[in-house]
């Protein structure tokens, strides 16, 4: 028999809190820069705009090796946050304890594909991973980014990694 | 061989790359059609805080800059040019503090295309930590007249 529903804040808290920690804990994604937004169990990938993302100055344009990085981290965030959303949501995981000393160990890439529709305008870059399959051993992800408007993507990419031990 | 004043010019152009100076790259040489591009490890671009391996995307940036300027130093390549598509294969963690060292190679250069495949080392160059294929536009000169 379950008893009230815990408070919104209750709730939100340990989820933001487990997915900033998850976040913060990655000295990468702190130096590009990249957000999480959460919406429920979505995540929307968000990298802020700086001189620094720049590939090609004259047109100007991001560089092609900062958006696979964009796509990937996105990838790999999405598939740990969502185990690791599995566990909290199940009680096996104290959200409490994940922090950088005691983050899930991450899953590895095993090959990433970029597929660049149109070149990165210089203005925030947004990417959505959806997992289309996790197994045990393996996973398959793909990563839609875009910019200004949602309908036309401006890469996009496939990956499959190793899930780490459990 | 191409010349030493190409190479520096084309070292200004790795330099003016501003993503690619954030990450401390070095272009180690050109020649026609070959890049050698390396980057030092630094604890800013880790990817897991648990072994010190550099995150993925960092070595991607690597390669894609490699292939990039394998492209634009080929006899028949481009003066500009942009990643279309580009494929990473991780073999292995690349050795936390070790330099990461890309070579890359234009192999095939049509009117609009250039195909590239490369390879990224550390210290052990015997075991590759990554290899790349990637196909990326060739933009020509507009002849004159042409719009801008």
């Amino acid at each position: 028999m379950k008893g009230q529903p815990e408070p919104v804040q209750v709730v939100k808290t340990r989820r933001d809190g487990a997915l900033n920690r998850l976040v913060a804990g990655v000295p990468y994604i702190q130096w590009m820069g990249i957000r999480f937004d959460r919406r429920g169990d979505e995540l929307t990938a968000i990298l802020p705009f700086r001189d620094e993302l720049i590939g090609n100055p004259f047109l100007p344009a991001l560089h092609g090796g900062a958006i696979a990085a964009f796509l990937e981290v996105a990838a790999i965030i999405e598939l740990s946050w969502s185990s690791l959303w599995e566990e909290m949501e199940a009680g096996k995981l104290d959200p409490a304890g994940v922090d950088s000393a005691h983050l899930p160990p991450l899953p590895r890439t095993i090959d990433f594909t970029v597929d660049y529709l149109r070149s990165g305008l210089p203005r925030d870059a947004y990417a959505r991973a959806r997992v289309n399959r996790s197994g045990r051993r393996y996973a398959s992800v793909h990563v839609e980014a875009w910019q200004d408007n949602r309908a036309r993507l401006f890469a996009q990419a496939t990956g499959h990694f190793l899930m780490p031990e459990r | 061989m191409s010349k030493p004043d190409s190479l520096e010019i084309a070292r200004q152009f790795i330099a003016t790359l501003p993503h690619s100076r954030a990450l401390g790259m070095h272009l180690d040489a050109l020649s026609d059609g070959v890049a050698v591009i390396s980057m030092p490890w630094d604890a800013r671009f880790v990817g897991d805080p648990a072994t010190g391996v550099i995150h993925g995307g960092a070595v991607s940036a690597l390669m894609d800059t490699a292939a990039g300027a394998a492209v634009i130093c080929h006899p028949a390549g481009a003066a500009v040019t942009a990643t279309l598509d580009l494929r990473i294969d991780y073999m292995r963690a690349a050795t936390p503090g070790q330099r990461i060292t890309a070579r890359a190679e234009c192999h095939h250069v049509t009117r609009s295309v250039a195909f590239v495949r490369a390879t990224a080392f550390d210290a052990d160059e015997g075991r590759p930590v990554a290899q790349a294929v990637g196909a990326f536009t060739v933009d020509r000169p507009v002849k004159a007249g042409g719009a801008a």
